[in-house]
């Protein structure tokens, strides 16, 4: 990256009214302000303290660019900016507004500096092209990720709401597993049983594989591990849905469920659950 | 926000208790999911423990990494002792075989993201895990 | 050097184990376990682990160890309130415990050893 020299910095330093003026004015036209998802005042301050943040890396000495140490404070606080942005619904190109804004501030201000010297103007309105471009596609970037983290928490809540942990009884949890059992999804799913099942103090988990096309050999592993855990904090699992021809393919792999019982559907398994708790249902007259 | 790398030293037992709490440290700081932690702590206990029993003590460096935009921590075990010979054998389950490293080696590298062993009869060891969140 | 106390309930001995342990620690504890199930005639052995966030592999082979030298002394041992984290974490290290018996609190636990007694 090409290199900033003093003479910039001071015409930076010097002219700080002027550029930050300048830069709001430039948002203001952008229309960043006639927003009502962030106030005048946020906007003023996130101004101010982008360029306290600004002034700081660019007078901690040489650097090899935006990536390094030296500007680290700045990123993170154009990540916090990013991800708030994200939250508050503005779109990326918005959020990315924010900075170049400040390129042509920046510009004008070293046009007028370097008026007397044309061939090293060329040079630093080059380096503070590249330096603002790469600042405002880290926003860019920020803000992707806050998105992408925004659409991973819904799809994390939606698979706890498909996967719902039901208490069927006092002290018997069932779990419905629907789908394909793919590795991230097990995991989330088997965090909130065992948590569910220490909650609720419950003994037994009925894991319901009904609703799950294929069982393989990855996917025994995966209900073996779960059981595994399931026995070690001091409960057990039933596993429940077991059509006859996943009980083939089981004995067909040679699968070795290492005692765990299988029932054919989810009433098996409750009736069993019961005996286990030591509970009994019966009928009363009339 | 943490950011930046350190080492401690692994030599004795009190060590691996500290190496644990460094490192329940860094992952809470780094946001990482409990379960993320439990894993990332474990293994790290197993590896501290290594370096001291069969490196004859050594040191635990780590630090905060980044891959654009994600963020992790990695750790790197490193000791003087004698080294593994049979670095295949040493990554098996050794859980039944008694003595050496049983569980330690093969269960960590279950527990994180990355692993990297490195590791010569008469040229130490060094372990580098690496957990994201 | 400080121990784990171990507490003496009728013919039960419990232990709660709260503090992250060095591992001297632990082996005093397995010693100190061993001697007591011996002196007290104790039947039955409760390991209280709720308070544990982290168990490794050389913690879980002193439970198995306790575990086997109780049974060797005609007591049963029972590990109560493991964390679901702790549970994943152990399972994914590659270590089941098998032999040792779990329930999910101290209560469930008492009750687990007061049935008769059937091999785990």
């Amino acid at each position: 990256m090409a290199a900033l020299q003093q003479r910039t910095l001071d015409l930076i330093r010097g002219n700080e009214e002027q550029i930050l003026a300048q830069w709001q004015q430039n948002l203001a036209t952008a229309g960043q302000n006639q927003d009502n998802r962030i106030s005048q005042q946020q906007l003023d301050g996130q101004v101010r303290r982008f360029w306290q943040l600004f002034l700081q890396a660019l007078s901690a000495g040489e650097s090899t660019g935006p990536q390094s140490v030296q500007w680290q404070e700045l990123r993170r606080f154009l990540e916090e900016l990013s991800a708030e942005r994200a939250r508050h619904g503005f779109n990326s190109s918005e959020t990315a507004t924010f900075v170049f804004s400040l390129k042509r501030a920046l510009f004008e201000q070293l046009q007028l500096g370097y008026a007397d010297a044309k061939h090293e103007l060329g040079d630093q309105l080059w380096a503070i092209s590249e330096l603002l471009d790469q600042l405002g596609l880290h926003t860019v970037k920020a803000f992707q990720k806050s998105r992408e983290e925004v659409i991973q928490r819904q799809q994390e809540e939606m698979l706890e709401l498909s996967t719902p942990v039901v208490k069927l009884w006092e002290g018997v949890l069932a779990l419905p597993m629907i789908g394909t059992l793919d590795s991230q999804r097990t995991q989330v799913v088997m965090e909130s049983l065992l948590q569910r099942i220490v909650d609720t103090g419950s003994e037994i988990a009925i894991i319901d594989i009904t609703g799950v096309p294929t069982v393989d050999t990855l996917v025994a592993q995966h209900l073996l591990k779960t059981v595994t855990a399931i026995r070690l904090m001091g409960a057990d699992a039933i596993i429940s849905g077991v059509r006859p021809q996943i009980a083939q393919t089981i004995v067909h792999l040679g699968l070795d469920l290492q005692g765990i019982v299988t029932k054919a559907n989810l009433a098996d398994a409750l009736a069993l659950a019961l005996k286990r708790t030591g509970q009994i249902v019966t009928r009363t007259e009339g | 926000m943490i950011a930046g790398n350190g080492s401690i030293p692994v030599r004795v037992e009190q060590d691996v208790v500290l190496a644990r709490q460094t490192v329940r440290q860094l992952a809470v700081a780094l946001g990482l999911r409990l379960i993320d932690q439990t894993k990332l702590v474990t293994a790290a206990s197993e590896l501290a423990r290594n370096a001291v029993i069969h490196g004859g003590g050594g040191e635990m460096h780590w630090e905060t990494v980044e891959r654009g935009m994600r963020r992790g921590i990695r750790l790197a075990f490193a000791d003087q002792g004698a080294g593994i010979a049979d670095q295949a054998k040493a990554l098996t389950d050794g859980w039944s075989s008694g003595s050496g490293m049983g569980l330690g080696l093969s269960g960590s590298r279950r527990l994180v993201d990355e692993f990297e062993l490195d590791s010569a009869p008469g040229q130490g060891t060094r372990v580098t895990i690496t957990k994201w969140s | 050097m400080d121990r784990i106390p171990i507490l003496q309930m009728g013919d039960l001995l419990l232990v709660t184990i709260q503090v992250d342990m060095h591992d001297q620690l632990a082996l005093t504890l397995q010693d100190d376990l061993t001697e007591k199930i011996q002196r007290s005639g104790a039947r039955g052995v409760l390991i209280d682990i709720s308070a544990l966030d982290i168990v490794d592999s050389f913690i879980g082979r002193m439970i198995s160890t306790i575990s086997s030298l109780a049974r060797i002394m005609d007591a049963t041992t029972v590990l109560v309130g493991m964390q679901p984290a702790v549970a994943i974490t152990l399972v994914e290290l590659g270590l089941d415990l098998r032999g040792v018996r779990t329930a999910l609190n101290v209560e469930r636990g008492m009750r687990l050893l007061q049935q008769p007694d059937a091999s785990p």
